[in-house]
This record gives structure tokens, C-alpha cells and sequence, in this order.
């Protein structure tokens, strides 16, 4: 077996290895916190804490 | 001003009391050049040939710099609004406080769609270089690409998922070798350092515009290529430190850094490459940069560029996929899409459910769909978005006059960009409908397709009330 057929393994497995990891913190997270906590953000945050807007 | 209260607890994301976990404000000037200018960069080391094809080298010549002025229109007009909207979903937010929730939304898809296509035209291009490179090492046999087409797309999420710094220093890292290799080649090779390859007069004898002015017209739609996705830049606007001042420096230092790049690569190739050649990206000079490095003889530029090629290809995924997460995660949390995919994770700080849910459609279309129906459809996307931009300046400039709010830049000449940009659109629409005319009009009656399901369906659901986040007075005649 040449070494590209081997390149070729090997990027299958660090694929899936990456995509595994994905999933599983995914999942961790999502198991963890609250929806309410995770879909807090909101835009502008840092306009409405840090600037003034005088007209 | 006065009757907004922005500490408000009631008002949706008003004040500190809004947002548990947001996005991370990490990134300066430096990443947003790199998010730019990495989303482009590929687009010197391959596909702008293809103009040359259309009209010869000196239509590519122009093609390029009235391309340059479109973008230059782009990046101004961008670093005005951005620098003063500054949220993810870039031209989505834009739309969104200035336009209308319609608008909004078809910019939104105009985003998704043309990084995710460039994503994946870009793993497909990182195969295609990869098996190259196997034949160049000797190996007989056929490249299997898939693997490695999913390993880019797999690896630059995994990035992305991981924190929006790492990504975008990995970005700046490889984009700045990819320019230093054109500027080396162009040192090497034009004369300066050394001896000059360059024949420029006896290869344009006699075929200094073979199809005339309309092929100059015609090779305006791949003259976007030069500069494609430079806009890409106003996404990073709720993770830089300072929007006011990196939006605007770090974007327009971007579309300098590529009219430079883009003359120097014109000028490289077309004085090496025979017009036929060059111009055939199919069966001729894939890779012109590539291919102009292996006429010079020599074999560290050779591999310099090769790895400049790649890491240009790199660049732009990452970048496309770092974009087009954004502009998914700003409709989700504004319910312009299920809200689900407004999540930002709490450790990496990073639009997490979107990174993930937009690799299984970058990967069907790596895998699926022909390179050139890929891009075509991501050019499209690109070019309705920037049809938007004019209309957006003007109501911008109207609704909250000079002086009323404030501006981390302010474009000068208004409204001279404006009205250029929405003329050059005009002309490349033209050009675009004499070589894809079928693909332009299925893809506006996708785009009308989808505004009827928003309006008559998904708009019950958007956030309405609590959508316009911004501290800013109300717009003038309302």
C-alpha cells in the first residue's frame, strides 16, 4: 500500500474524529446548560454598556 | 435618544441584563484584514482567467480594475454602516435596521449561500491540489479526493467551533503567506530581483482585445473574482474590540492590500501565459500563478506558490465558514429561523449550532454539485448583495442624517459611491445574463420563492418587537 493510500485512511479517520468531537461537546453543552442561557445573546450589547448616543 | 432606555430590563437586549453568553470581543484590526482579504485571496491564485478567456488579457485588466472600483464602493459604503451596526449577520443587520424584515431576510440567504457555496468550491479546489500534488510525488494511481474535500471542511469547523481567535490568527497567518508568495514571484520573475521572464509585447501582438468591447463587457462577471468576499469582513463586527476602528481599517487596508495583488497577479500571468491558455481554467492554466512559478525554472518558488495555492484555498474556507455561520446564528437569534440556532456556546464563545448545522450542506455540495454551478450560484449571491448596499447607504444617510448619530467612519463623496456601485451592478448583471443567463434566472425566482414563504409564513414568528437593539434615536420623518 502506497503512502497516499494511506494519506486517504488517515483523513477519513481525522474526519470523523473531528466530527465525533463535535457531536459529543455538542451534545454536553446542550445537556448542561439552558436553552435561556445559551440563546441569551443579544446584538448591541456593546453600544448599549459602553456608548453614549447623544442626538 | 431620549425616549429609549437603555439599561431597560424590559426591552429586549438593552442593557447588561440582556445577554448571559454572547459572542467574544477579541479580535483586532490585524484579523479583520485577514477574514477579508483570506476570503479572496483564492481568487488571484485561481479563476479570474477565466476573463481572459472572455476578452483577452487586456479585458481582464480592465475587468479587474473597474471591478476594484465596484469593491472599493463596497468596502466604503460597508464601513460606514457596520462601523456604526456593529452585530454579527453584517449586511443581514444592515438590512434589518435600515431596509425592512423582507430585505433582511433575503440578504440573510444572500450570505448563507454565497460563503457556504465558496466553502465548498474551495474543499473542492483543496482536493483537486492535493491530488496534484500526489501526482507530482509520483503516486500512479488514482486519488480518492472525498477524503481529504471533507477533511478541509471537517478541520476549519472543528476551528470555528473551537473560538472565533484562533481561527481568524490561523487566517491571517496563512493569508499573509499566500500574498507574500505573489509579491515574491513577482520580485523573482518581473525583473527586479534578478532576471526578467516577462513578454508581455509578444504575447499581446495581435490579440490585444480578440472579441472587442463586449468581450470586455463579458469578462466583467469573473473580474468579481479578484475581490470576492471582501465584504465578508462586517460579520466579525461583534467579536472585534474596537468596531468603530478595526471594521473600517481592517476592511478597506483589505481591498487595497487585493487591487495590489490583483494587478500584480494580471500582470505575472498575462506576461508569461499565452491568452489562450491562460484563459482556459478548464483545460488550460488552472493554477496561472501556480503554473507562471513553474515557467521560472525555479523550484522554491515552485513550491512557495504551491503552498500559497493551498493556503489561499484554506483561507477562504475558513473565513466562508466563520461568515456564514454568523449571518445563520443573527437570523436565528432575531427568529427570522428557528431561534435554536441563536446559541452561542458558552466555553468557546462561538455560534456553535449553526457552525455544525451548515457543514452537512457545505459537505452535500463539495461532494455533489459541479465546481462551476457552485460558483456561478455563490457569484449571484454575492452580486444581489451588493445590488442591496446602494439602497441601503441612501436610506441609511436619509433616515439618520449626519450629525444625529454616531459613526466609526464616515465614506466621503456620498452619494457618488452609491450610485457608481448600482451602475457597475447593472453592468456585471448584464454580463453575468450573457454567459449564465438560465442559472441568474432561476436563482431570482428561488430568491422570490422563498420571500413569499417568509412573508406569508415565517415573518409571524420573527422577534418584531425586540429585533432593533440599537441606541439610537428614531430615524428622521417617523
Amino acid at each position: 500500500m502506497e503512502t497516499w493510500n494511506l494519506l486517504e485512511y488517515a483523513a477519513w479517520g481525522v474526519s470523523a474524529l473531528l466530527a465525533l468531537y463535535m457531536l459529543v461537546d455538542w451534545l454536553r453543552v446542550d445537556s448542561t446548560y439552558s436553552e435561556d442561557v445559551l440563546t441569551s445573546s443579544r446584538e448591541g450589547e456593546l453600544e448599549a454598556i459602553t456608548e453614549e448616543h447623544h442626538v | 435618544m431620549a425616549d429609549i432606555d437603555i439599561t431597560s430590563k424590559d426591552i429586549d437586549g438593552m442593557g447588561p441584563h440582556g445577554t448571559k453568553v454572547g459572542l467574544l470581543r477579541v479580535l483586532g484590526p490585524a484579523h479583520i484584514w485577514a477574514l477579508g482579504v483570506g476570503i479572496v485571496l483564492v481568487g488571484e491564485y485561481m479563476g479570474w482567467n477565466f476573463a481572459v478567456g472572455k476578452g483577452g488579457a487586456y479585458a481582464a485588466l480592465i475587468a479587474c480594475w473597474v471591478a476594484g472600483i465596484l469593491y472599493t464602493c463596497v468596502a466604503m459604503i460597508d464601513s460606514e454602516v457596520t462601523s456604526t451596526v456593529a452585530a454579527a449577520g453584517g449586511q443581514y443587520t444592515q438590512a434589518k435596521h435600515i431596509v425592512g424584515p423582507l430585505m433582511a431576510f433575503n440578504v440573510g440567504l444572500y450570505l448563507v449561500f454565497a460563503y457556504t457555496m465558496l466553502e465548498a468550491a474551495n474543499a473542492i479546489t483543496a482536493g483537486y491540489l492535493i491530488s496534484v500534488v500526489a501526482s507530482m510525488t509520483g503516486y500512479s494511481g488514482e486519488l480518492d479526493q472525498r477524503p481529504f474535500i471533507i477533511l478541509v471542511i471537517m478541520f476549519l469547523a472543528w476551528l470555528n467551533y473551537r473560538g472565533v481567535l484562533a481561527t481568524l490568527t490561523f487566517n491571517l497567518v496563512i493569508t499573509a503567506i499566500a500574498f507574500c508568495a505573489i509579491i515574491v514571484l513577482f520580485l523573482s520573475t518581473s525583473g527586479i530581483l534578478g532576471g526578467g521572464i516577462m513578454q508581455h509585447a509578444a504575447l499581446f501582438e495581435g490579440h490585444e482585445l480578440p472579441y472587442g468591447w463586449i468581450g470586455v463587457l463579458a469578462a466583467m462577471h469573473f473580474g468579481l473574482w479578484y475581490y470576492l468576499g471582501i465584504e465578508g469582513t462586517t460579520q466579525a463586527a461583534e467579536e472585534v474590540r474596537s468596531p468603530a476602528r478595526a471594521l473600517p481599517f481592517g476592511t478597506l487596508a483589505g481591498v487595497m492590500t487585493l487591487a495590489i495583488a490583483a494587478t500584480l497577479t494580471w500582470y505575472l500571468c498575462s506576461g508569461v501565459l499565452p491568452w489562450e491558455y491562460l484563459g482556459d481554467g478548464v483545460n488550460g492554466s488552472v493554477a496561472p500563478l501556480f503554473d507562471t512559478a513553474r515557467l521560472s525554472g525555479s523550484t522554491g518558488l515552485l513550491w512557495f506558490l504551491g503552498f500559497g495555492t493551498l493556503f489561499a484555498t484554506l483561507a477562504s474556507a475558513n473565513g466562508c465558514i466563520n461568515d456564514a455561520s454568523r449571518a445563520w446564528f443573527a437570523m436565528g437569534r432575531d427568529k427570522y429561523l428557528p431561534g435554536w440556532f441563536g446559541a452561542v456556546h458558552p466555553r468557546f464563545r462561538t455560534p456553535y449550532r449553526s457552525i455544525i448545522f451548515l457543514v452537512p450542506i457545505a459537505l452535500i455540495f463539495a461532494l455533489g454539485a459541479p465546481l462551476d454551478q457552485v460558483i456561478t450560484f455563490s457569484i449571484l449571491s454575492g452580486l444581489l448583495e451588493y445590488t442591496f448596499m446602494p439602497l441601503n447607504i441612501i436610506m441609511f444617510r436619509k433616515k439618520w442624517p449626519m450629525g444625529t448619530i454616531k459613526r466609526g467612519y464616515e465614506h466621503p463623496f456620498h452619494p457618488v459611491p452609491a450610485i457608481v456601485l448600482l451602475a457597475i451592478c447593472a453592468t456585471v448583471f448584464f454580463a453575468v445574463f450573457l454567459g449564465y443567463g438560465t442559472q441568474l434566472v432561476a436563482m431570482i425566482g428561488f430568491y422570490i420563492v422563498v420571500s413569499l414563504w417568509f412573508h406569508f409564513w415565517r415573518y409571524r414568528f420573527v422577534n418584531r418587537g425586540t429585533q432593533f437593539t440599537m441606541p439610537w434615536p428614531k430615524p428622521a420623518g417617523y
